[in-house]
């Protein structure tokens, strides 16, 4: 039998008291810590590297690969700052994995910290969830007292110091480089690359940023084996991932399965789109993926397949819109969000979210022309690659999208001068439901 | 107000720790910045002095900084912030209509608080718990699944004075200012408190249960 889904980071998340040392280690946590650091750091990267684990931030970089840019011998303080700072929106997965298992996370943590040589790590979690700044908090300091955490670990010799910092609002602190412009106490503004971070992060010394998910990955790795882990997935996609299903769907909520799954197949089990209506359009990893419609529902859910089909994986932030949703509205509000997040570094994301805002709340209210597509696609393309982060190609993202695949419901809203459709048809409560 | 001798006293000790947790001391800035908000409930012109000179940074300096990030209020807000997510997720379910039905009920616009000093409120982006949508946060707590009017029975709890807990998380809802040491790094005696995940958490897990599924089961 083929397993749909395979809860493994997931696994424990029902246990009452998933998030204690205790409940971690009777799971056999702790286990890939002794392994690993008995290990050569060269091996532990390799061990990564042949798992094909890739970041689950939604940029899918090759982890094993961005531990390996880090150089040896350097002399310099070397750093590992986990992005916790999870706010793609529609994305909903990192937040549970700290309030049910962060000693996952501290895991993984260590175990990155010892293969790229750094004896300080970072917990970026963003400021709005004071649950899982607690449930972080008391198992870091749960770990320095079974001494997982602090100086010659497990008698390795291998000291780490972990601090936990709490961010305090901005979308753009989710990019890595403003991430390290955010934790070295500025604006958090995204910085030109090259250099990297590998070489030029933190204080510009080189510093791994991984976010969560990639990083409680990696004790499942070196405790099965990058073997264990490399034969679930596609060809280039390896393991698992956690699907977050949302919105119009009987069944909202984590779903951990190999990447490549499709959404026809999480739907099935999810009990599909809500009763009595159809799919519409859906997004495969976050607001900044362009968005999907019922054409794409066996589209395979790794890096390649989606790309293939027009969009990107992401942060598999699958966010399920039916037949009662009005697609210029939702990219309205999507558009909305990216001018108010745009950080304002560069020109043409800053003034170019301002104006399509503009545009599309009069093509909402049906004042608009179809001028103003021609308008919007051309802002567009002034955007799209100018910025100095993925911020202006995610903006677009929604914009470009919504036109390719719903050119006609944008008209019919000038036609008819207003919103064909009722915003209380698609509330949660609506139908009777709730 | 300036901070008296005995408040800046602690407030000098607590900021010599954070400063401590990191190896250049601007890094600080950011928990700084909570921790005179916990004071005050809002960075005060003290409180961003008080930054300044903690770190070596100009007064300017931190100013340029605390206004770059939405949790850092500079007026006060009400003893409960009350956050409405209305990204396009939540607002399609009916954020929209929670935040237009509490601006009615309340009579206030964005970071206002209420007269009464007990209620203010803030539509939020996305807050990452979309399985439960609609969202509304109260000083950063969840509270899933809403609908215009068990917001506004929220509400009405609040300025009430009632005990309202949060549907995941912690069990009991603390303070604006309380919240803010949390976030300036100094947790309280909840983080064992509340359960670990709410049902849509567990859809997934669950199913996979009922199938027998596992990731050996899986190669």
């Amino acid at each position: 039998m083929t397993s749909l889904l395979v809860p493994t980071l997931t696994a424990r998340w029902d246990e009452p008291d998933s998030f204690t040392l205790e409940a971690y280690r009777r799971a056999g946590g702790y286990q890939a810590l002794p392994k690993a650091l008995g290990m050569d750091q060269g091996e532990v990267i390799q061990a990564v590297k042949d798992s094909g684990l890739r970041g689950r931030g939604g940029a899918g970089f090759p982890t094993g690969v961005k531990w390996g840019f880090i150089p040896q011998g350097d002399g310099k303080p070397h750093y590992l700052v986990v992005n916790a700072d999870e706010s793609e929106p529609g994305t909903c997965k990192d937040i549970p994995l700290m309030l049910a298992t962060p000693h996952a996370l501290v895991e993984g943590a260590v175990i990155a910290a010892y293969a790229i040589r750094a004896n300080r790590a970072f917990i970026y979690v963003r400021g709005e969830v004071l649950h899982v700044l607690r449930r972080v908090h008391h198992a870091v300091a749960e770990a320095y007292q079974a001494g997982y955490l602090g100086a010659n670990i497990l008698d390795s010799g291998f000291d780490l110091d972990v601090t936990v910092h709490a961010g305090a609002g901005a979308y753009e602190c989710g990019e890595e480089t403003a991430l390290l412009d955010s934790l070295e106490g500025f604006r958090g503004q995204p910085r030109l690359k090259p250099p990297f971070p590998a070489i030029a992060g933190l204080y510009a010394c080189p510093t791994v940023v991984n976010n969560v998910e990639s990083i409680a990955s990696v004790p499942y790795i070196l405790r099965h084996g990058a073997a264990a882990f490399a034969a679930l997935g596609t060809e280039k996609s390896k393991g698992f991932g956690i699907f977050s299903l949302t919105g119009h769907v009987a069944t909202p909520g984590q779903y951990e399965a190999p990447l490549g799954v499709t959404l026809r197949e999480l739907l099935e089990e999810a009990g599909g789109v809500r009763a009595g209506h159809s799919l519409k359009f859906w997004t495969p990893g976050g607001s900044s993926t362009p968005i999907f419609t019922d054409e794409h529902l066996d589209v395979p859910l790794d890096f390649e397949g989606v790309a293939a089909a027009g969009s990107m994986l992401g942060t598999r932030a699958l966010q399920i819109f039916d037949d009662t949703t009005c697609v210029v509205r939702a990219t309205l509000r999507w558009t909305e969000f990216y001018q108010h997040e745009s950080c304002g570094k560069c020109t043409p994301c800053r003034e170019g979210t301002y104006w399509m805002v503009r545009v599309l709340d009069r093509l909402d209210r049906g004042q608009g022309t179809e001028e103003d597509l021609e308008k919007l696609l051309d802002i567009c393309d002034n955007i799209g690659g100018r910025a100095f982060c993925a911020f202006g190609d995610g903006a677009i993202s929604p914009v470009v999208s919504s036109i390719k695949y719903f050119r006609d419901e944008y008209i019919e809203h000038f036609k008819r001068g207003g919103c064909p459709f009722d915003p209380a048809a698609a509330t949660a409560w609506a139908d009777g439901g709730q | 107000m300036p901070f008296s001798n005995e408040v800046l006293a602690r407030l000098d000790a607590e900021a010599a720790g954070i400063i401590g947790r990191y190896p250049r001391s601007r890094s600080a800035l950011l928990p700084l910045l909570h921790l005179v908000q916990s004071e005050e409930g809002y960075v005060s012109d003290d409180g961003i002095a008080f930054c300044a000179r903690h770190l070596g940074l100009t007064e300017a300096e931190v100013s340029a900084v605390l206004s770059f990030y939405t949790m850092y209020k500079r007026r006060p807000v009400g003893e409960y912030h009350v956050g409405v997510c209305t990204n396009t997720l939540c607002a399609i379910m009916g954020g929209d209509q929670i935040l237009a039905g509490l601006r009615e009920h309340l009579g206030v616009t964005d970071d206002e608080p209420t007269g009464d000093g007990k209620v203010s409120l803030e539509h939020v982006e996305c807050n990452a718990a979309c399985d439960y949508a609609p969202v509304v946060m109260v000083n950063w707590e969840f509270f899933d699944n809403m609908t215009p009017d068990s917001a506004r029975q929220l509400v009405d709890g609040l300025r009430a004075g009632k005990d309202v807990a949060p549907s995941r998380g912690a069990p009991r809802l603390v303070t604006w200012k309380q919240a803010g040491r949390i976030l300036a790094g100094f947790p309280d005696d909840q983080a064992t408190g509340g359960d670990t995940a709410g049902q849509p958490t567990l859809a997934g897990l669950r199913i996979a249960r009922e199938h027998g599924w596992t990731p050996e089961d899986a190669e």
